[in-house]
């Protein structure tokens, strides 16, 4: 920016502004073109075509790896999004009231429980995860705690619960689709509550007071002003806890079984150790379309477009 | 070229136009150094976009702006010396106020930058606050900080973006007679603009009131108000009440008659009558006009409605033809007067100024002090 | 019965609360046990032998050590383009900023198993050996997004006035940019990119599909430790770097309210 330019009166100043917003956008565009758009492309055509690790692939438009893969795999597609679903709708179950609680009725420990939010978020997603194995273990914390308290008839009622509503085995809590949801609700509640209280804090609570000033109950003043004030945090909290929870597969290896596989580890096992790539490749492209399917959806229905 | 000195601002043919809307519409004026002068207008008039421009913060589409002799329209801001008090204060939230005052003066390597910039913190006052941030003061001290900011660098222009606009009104008055001392005292060209018509009386020598990107009309206070030269400024400036009538007869003495609808004849100055006009509007401020007194101009109407506001009342009065007109009468211990009563509105004549009817009567009127 | 209505959310919340730092304590707590066989599942005994050894452990500190070094390049280059395209898209008005705008959501939109296969279809379709580049790539990839918005944000929170104050006050661009937008921009730039780190040190689906044998991140070490018992040691540096960013975050409040408390004073 030398001074000749500055100084050289408005045609020189309209094309320097022209030139800088593409220089500074240039390199970082430019990574994420080459390292995200073209590998999502590159990723499209493997899934199309056939030939195997050794002697190469080609493109042959070959679409029967599709139906071969959702033949093969639709469990595992349908109990990624139904255990992402859970998960996203008790980290908001949870997640609301603590992000209240932070932004209007904590006081001078507002920024200390921020940091405690945000804090584990330091300590490996794996140790953590790793953490609630010795929690939910038999034999493990849990169970020692409500053997000391003389409750262990509770944790054997809430297991068998669990086997009832299909998201346990009936005696244990530890390697079930109960574990699994709730190492996913656990993972990703930081990725709810952040938005959340970004949107929450900035509520007016005198409205709550005008509602009720218009005979609204507190009930009905929740549900006609608050809840809609604070959709927009709401649809950001869901999104950043859906989509990385339905890829994911680390809660469903460490605190799962062979019942609660999910769609993530199909795709790392068929890539790293099956090597099929077109399969491995298809399932990818298929989480992918459906996760842009259901966001798009979901969010023309919460009409907000804003999004970043 | 003789018409201007050395050290005057001047706009020539200056015009800003944006995709949409032209905002400043072929705006020529002279702004004399060392005067305190006001754009008045209410918001979208163009008065911030002509002080951008001076600035340098926008660039103008057509038109030329010169400081003396030195044509300053390509400058860019800080090439020129000109300086700006912005309406939220923009003060730099990550230095203290030394440092924010200095700001100018360390930019143009002015080695006795700590001495002057601490004389202007004096100047307003904030000596002692020298290092606070700016978030740990009131908004009157930002304000008069924002002020020495632009001060301590003497530019031949200062320029004030409704500076009091975030003020309360008592701050405001404060505010208002304290910017007035520092003007005088330092002498340099203030320009202020302000959509509180009030402010832009108390503050300004002379006052140019925009409507719609074009100044309306450029004149001292008094002569704004008491001779406003469209209905629009006779609105924007305080009330008025105008009188359709007709131009009836020559004049004599230099007294001249008009005819209301009602066949009543008024008594006006013949010099007020612009020329070769028959269709006039006779506009009387509420405070000229009397209730009940002798005046040589009376029309007689029913009280609608008084309002007492206590250092006077303010009467409407209907007159037999539909039309109200507001009385303003002082609390001279007279008494008021109750709803219904008959009365008789009188006025000298001379008090009034007369317009073409051709304008409409309601320009201005419905802008409020937002 | 009210007491109860009134305080409800403050009981959900704590509890809440609770539940988010549990495994940490848990963690914490166990860093601290002398297991019997592999399994640091159930409590044995209290020893320091662990903190005492922290690299007592085949292969840990070696992974450490790549990790660090993985996130401290990658978040300091994905810091410095992802502040570049914040820039353009906070101050500059250009063509394109709807793509612009896609192409850096999407990446934060997209499963990290999908990233992660996507960049290995295009390293193998090229040829490219994977190992600690293709980790890099990955990674500046993934963070690069996160510092944009971020670092928007705070861009987009800036009074542009600030900027037009400099410039009346004799400040040309470079010097306007140096002296009032980029000190005030500084700390959203210093959020990005200890988000930045976080993600990068934390990262195992996107890492495993680009690494090599001979590559491996702190969190593989643990995905590997997993399947046969995870040392002691794991819990000691994951409580090392909870606390340390406890202790980071405290540090910063302490020194922020005390140059407050100088500036009143």
């Amino acid at each position: 920016m030398s001074e000749a330019l500055a100084t050289g009166g408005p045609p020189a100043r309209r094309a320097r502004r022209n030139w800088v917003p593409y220089a500074l956008l240039a390199p970082g565009l430019l990574w994420l073109i080459v390292f995200f758009a073209v590998p999502t492309l590159s990723l499209v055509s493997q899934s199309l075509q056939t030939g195997d690790v050794y002697n190469g692939y080609v493109l042959t438009w070959n679409v029967q790896t599709y139906v071969d893969a959702l033949s093969t795999y639709w469990p595992q597609m349908v109990r990624s999004l139904v255990y992402a679903g859970l998960a996203t709708v008790f980290t908001l179950l949870l997640g609301y009231p603590l992000a209240w609680f932070i932004a209007h009725r904590s006081g001078r420990f507002k920024n200390v429980l921020l940091v405690l939010v945000v804090a584990p978020f330091f300590t490996s997603f794996l140790i953590r995860t790793l953490a609630w194995q010795t929690i939910l273990g038999n034999g493990g914390l849990l169970e020692s705690t409500m053997s000391w308290l003389h409750l262990t008839w509770l944790l054997h009622g809430f297991e068998s619960f669990l086997g009832l509503v299909n998201l346990g085995t009936g005696n244990q809590l530890l390697y079930t689709p109960f574990a699994v949801v709730s190492g996913l609700t656990y993972n990703f509640l930081p990725f709810m509550v952040l938005p959340l209280y970004a949107n929450i804090e900035r509520l007016d609570l005198r409205l709550v007071e005008a509602a009720s000033d218009l005979y609204a109950t507190p009930f009905h003043a929740f549900r006609r002003v608050i809840w809609p004030l604070s959709l927009p945090g709401v649809v950001a909290g869901t999104l950043l806890t859906f989509i990385p929870a339905a890829g994911d597969y680390i809660n469903s290896v460490l605190l799962g079984s062979t019942q609660t596989v999910m769609i993530g580890q199909v795709i790392d096992s068929q890539f790293l150790r099956v090597l099929n790539y077109p399969l491995a490749a298809a399932l990818s492209v298929v989480l992918m379309a459906v996760i842009i399917g259901l966001v798009m959806a979901y969010v023309r229905r919460a009409g907000t477009e804003e999004l970043v | 070229m003789a018409d201007h000195g050395p050290g005057d601002l001047r706009l020539t043919e200056v015009t800003k136009s944006f995709e949409r809307f032209t905002a400043v519409d072929d705006i020529s004026l002279t702004i004399p150094q060392g005067s305190f002068f006001a754009l008045l207008g209410p918001s979208g008039c163009g008065k911030t976009t002509t002080l951008r421009m001076v600035a340098g913060l926008e660039q103008p589409t057509r038109g030329s702006i010169h400081i003396g002799d030195v044509d300053v329209t390509a400058l860019k801001p800080y090439q020129r010396n000109v300086n700006t008090v912005f309406q939220s204060y923009a003060l730099f939230p990550h230095l203290n106020i030394i440092d924010n005052v200095a700001f100018g003066l360390r930019q143009r390597k002015d080695a006795d930058w700590k001495r002057k910039a601490q004389e202007a913190l004096d100047l307003v006052e904030l000596g002692h606050t020298a290092r606070k941030r700016p978030p740990q003061l009131s908004g009157g001290m930002q304000q008069r900080v924002a002020l020495a900011r632009a001060l301590v660098n003497r530019p031949d222009v200062l320029l004030l973006d409704e500076p009091l606009g975030a003020l309360d009104l008592k701050l405001r008055r404060q505010m208002q007679i304290e910017l007035k001392r520092i003007q005088s005292e330092v002498g340099l060209t203030f320009i202020h603009v302000t959509h509180d018509q009030e402010e832009a009386m108390t503050m300004a020598d002379t006052i140019a009131v925009m409507n719609a990107g074009r100044i309306e009309q450029l004149a001292d206070p008094t002569t704004l108000y008491e001779k406003p030269a469209s209905t629009f400024v006779a609105n924007f400036l305080g009330q008025s009440n105008l009188l359709p009538a007709q131009v009836a007869g020559d004049p004599t003495d230099g007294l001249a008659t008009v005819r209301t609808q009602d066949g009543d004849d008024l008594v006006v100055a013949a010099e007020h009558l612009p020329a070769g006009i028959r269709e006039v509007w006779v506009g009387v401020r509420p405070e000229k006009l009397r209730l009940g007194g002798d005046g040589r101009n009376q029309l007689r109407g029913v009280v609608t409605d008084a309002s007492f506001t206590g250092v006077a009342t303010q009467y409407l009065v209907r007159l037999p033809w539909d039309k109200e007109v507001v009385v303003v009468q002082q609390n001279d211990g007279s008494g008021k007067l109750p709803v219904g009563e008959n009365v008789t509105v009188s006025w000298e004549a001379g008090q009034e100024f007369i317009l073409d009817q051709r304008q409409d009567a309601d320009a201005g009127a419905e802008i409020d002090d937002e | 019965m009210t007491w109860i209505r009134r305080h409800l959310v403050i009981v959900i919340g704590l509890l809440v609360m609770a539940y988010i730092l549990l495994p940490n304590l848990v963690v914490l707590a166990y860093s601290f046990n002398k297991p019997n066989g592999r399994l640091n599942i159930t409590w044995q005994q209290f020893s320091l032998d662990a903190w005492l050894h922290p690299c007592n452990s085949p292969g840990i500190c070696t992974s450490v050590g790549l990790s660090l070094k993985i996130g401290i390049i990658a978040s300091l280059t994905a810091t410095v383009l992802g502040t570049l395209v914040a820039f353009a898209l906070g101050r500059h008005r250009f063509r394109g900023r709807a793509g612009t705008n896609l192409l850096i959501f999407m990446p934060m939109a997209t499963p990290e198993v999908v990233m992660g296969s996507s960049l290995l279809t295009l390293f193998i379709a090229l040829g490219v050996g994977t190992g600690q580049t293709t980790i890099l790539i990955a990674h500046i990839m993934f963070c690069l997004s996160f510092v944009v918005v971020t670092v928007k944000a705070r861009i987009a929170s800036l009074d542009p006035r600030l900027e037009e104050a400099a410039a009346d006050l004799y400040a040309n661009p470079l010097q306007a940019f140096r002296r009032v937008t980029f000190p005030l921009v500084a700390p959203g730039i210093a959020a990005g990119a200890m988000l930045a780190f976080s993600l990068s040190f934390d990262d195992y689906i996107i890492t495993n599909f680009n690494a090599s044998p001979s590559s491996v991140t702190f969190p593989m070490y643990i995905w590997g430790a997993a399947q046969r018992g995870v040392p002691v040691q794991v819990n000691v540096i994951g409580s090392i770097m909870f606390l340390g960013a406890v202790a980071f975050v405290a540090f910063g409040q302490v020194l922020a309210s005390r140059r407050e408390r100088a500036g009143t004073a």
